[in-house]
């Protein structure tokens, strides 16, 4: 492998980083939580760091503050407590706010679906997709692996108003190590078909991949998106790539049928009034306690690798595929 | 920041009258807690303490005011008007269609720095600001009147140890310490005990004041503008919910009582 894996916010903050250095309105914000590139950010911009405490209500009205002074910010915690936590916060310092006034406040959510696996739900993060897209404003990123994330700092630097970073917390591994994904499109395209499209977000682009290598060994004619941006993907180009379909699956690593890519996916079809059919994965049920490896917790809940190949079967015999 | 002199005690007093005029119209509008705030806008504005360009309301030179009690400062429109933010004839359509002078301000409104209308975020935006500005190596303050009740927000007291922690001697937190919430005084609801006293504990700098003596809330805001303590100011300043205006003045329900329209027709046709 040419390109060595990295956790997200270590790919990501070391490109905040080098450019800390070059561009004094970038701003470091966060709520007691750390990594290992985060050391050298502390070290070599005091000034320009500051953590809040436990305190993710001030971490977002701070990180406010300092955007309305022209700083770029870069908020940073763990996911389910930069988006929940502060949720009114975020809704009425940012969303709203910038609505009135130019701002640039990025939030680093890491921690997306289960990738604190042993941490419990609390840690776990199911329900940002849904939260996070509620509100204009926002721009809601969900990458897939390092190489996506890191290409998200361009983004952020460079169009304003509030961004969510939906980070995963375990090193996954690379997906684009040869062409770097279009940010701007906030789709790419890794396989295409013509029957059942597998359109998957973060973590569960890895799930869909090997997914499609099974399935279309068996026969089946399938495609695999990416959706990396959630909330400003060309729409045009979106559905050019969706209409040779019959079948569209969701994958995610949230709950399934609460508002999230799922729900954004049968807006998507409803609106350009697309004819394919939907098939939603995503996490069943409530929230899961159990301890276990994240393909096995996966399998449990709907989204490990022999549930999706089940449900995606299940799905086209249903097409008459 | 004016150069001629103005009578303050005559401005407040006018304000006083216009914002009982615009509750007159506009009965949506909270009129209590705008009463109780008139003296603390009116040293802030009138009395050299914020440096402001109403034909620029977002200069960088200019002092940021964060009006956290949003509800509680509709006697903020007679004030932004008359130093030329927007024309007085605004004033005549507060809460109408196509006004941007709503029941809650907004900052679409000239001279409204951030969104007020949900209480308990103005002062830790306002920290994020003094931060800002002290790292720009700007010599500008942040002010912020936020309501004793607002203080009951939990953010507030995140943001009251962080301006400690970081030493934002550039920003100003006024309470507007009327005493009063929606359902009743908040010593009944959840007590601040002496403010003053808790906010000092918390490593603030505190002065507390009479707050319907213009005078005195201008000497005291002077006062701690000028002094480099090295530590976030607090003025604590002791006010009355529906100041002035008989039945309404310290009710416990002030907040969601409007006086009778013949009762403010009474009030405003008394001589000045």
């Amino acid at each position: 492998m040419s390109v060595k894996p990295l956790a997200m916010r270590d790919a990501f903050l070391e490109r905040i980083w080098r450019a800390m250095a070059e561009d004094n309105t970038i701003f470091f914000t966060c709520a007691d939580f750390g990594s290992p590139v985060l050391d050298k950010i502390r070290a070599d911009f005091p000034d320009r760091f500051v953590n809040v405490g436990i305190a993710e209500q001030n971490l977002i009205n701070v990180s406010a503050g300092l955007a309305l002074e022209g700083y770029t910010v870069f908020a940073y915690a763990i996911a389910p407590f930069i988006t929940m936590r502060c949720y009114e916060q975020v809704r009425v310092s940012l969303a709203l706010l910038s609505e009135v006034r130019p701002m640039n406040v990025n939030l680093i959510g890491v921690g997306a679906g289960y990738s604190y696996v042993v941490s419990g739900p609390t840690h776990q993060c199911y329900e940002d997709i849904t939260l996070m897209r509620a509100l204009p404003n926002f721009q809601v990123l969900s990458p897939a692996d390092h190489v996506t994330a890191s290409a998200f700092f361009d983004t952020c630097v460079n169009s304003g108003g509030p961004k969510y970073l939906r980070f995963d917390a375990q090193v996954l591994p690379v997906i684009y190590e040869n062409e770097l994904p279009n940010t701007s499109k906030g789709f790419h395209v890794h396989r295409s078909g013509k029957e059942i499209c597998l359109v998957a977000t973060g973590y569960m682009l890895h799930t869909a991949l090997k997914a499609a290598d099974e399935l279309v060994s068996e026969g089946l004619s399938v495609g695999v998106i990416d959706l990396f941006d959630l909330a400003r993907f060309s729409a045009s180009e979106f559905q050019d790539a969706l209409t040779p379909y019959n079948g569209i699956v969701s994958l995610e690593e949230g709950f399934r049928g609460r508002g999230g890519l799922d729900s954004m996916l049968f807006e998507f079809i409803s609106r350009q009034e697309l004819t394919a059919r939907m098939l939603n994965i995503g996490v069943e049920g409530a929230y899961h306690f159990e301890l276990g490896m994240r393909t096995e917790l996966h399998e449990k809940v709907g989204i490990g690798p022999q549930a999706v190949l089940g449900s995606v079967r299940a799905f086209a015999k249903s097409l008459s595929i | 920041m004016r150069n001629d002199p103005i009578d303050l005690r005559a401005k407040a007093h006018w304000v006083w009258r216009e914002t009982l005029a615009v509750h007159r119209r506009a009965p949506e509008t909270r009129l209590a807690s705008s009463l109780s705030s008139i003296e603390i806008f009116v040293a802030l504005y009138y009395g050299d303490v914020l440096r402001f360009t109403p034909s620029n309301p977002h200069d960088e030179t200019r002092d940021r005011c964060i009006i956290s009690k949003g509800h509680g400062s509709i006697c903020m429109y007679p004030i932004l008007a008359d130093l030329g933010y927007f024309p007085m004839e605004e004033l005549q359509h507060v809460c109408e269609a196509g006004s941007f002078l709503g029941g809650i301000p907004d900052p679409v409104i000239p001279g409204y720095e951030t969104v007020n209308g949900s209480l308990g975020h103005g002062l830790g935006v306002a920290t994020g600001m003094a931060l800002g500005l002290k790292r720009k190596a700007s010599d500008r303050s942040v002010f912020v009147v936020a309501g004793d009740g607002e203080l009951h927000e939990g953010a507030n007291w995140e943001a009251i140890m962080f301006a400690a922690q970081h030493k934002l001697d550039n920003l100003h937190l006024i309470v507007d310490d009327n005493r009063i919430s929606m359902l009743g005084y908040t010593d009944d609801i959840v007590s601040h005990g002496a403010l003053t006293t808790r906010l000092a504990a918390f490593g603030w700098d505190c002065l507390e004041v009479d707050g319907h003596d213009v005078f005195a809330v201008q000497a005291a805001l002077q006062q701690q503008k000028a002094a480099a303590v090295g530590k976030p100011k607090a003025l604590i300043a002791r006010t009355l919910k529906g100041h002035g205006v008989p039945g309404l003045e310290n009710a416990p329900l002030s907040h969601i009582i409007n006086p009778k329209p013949e009762l403010i027709d009474s009030l405003l046709e008394k001589p000045q």
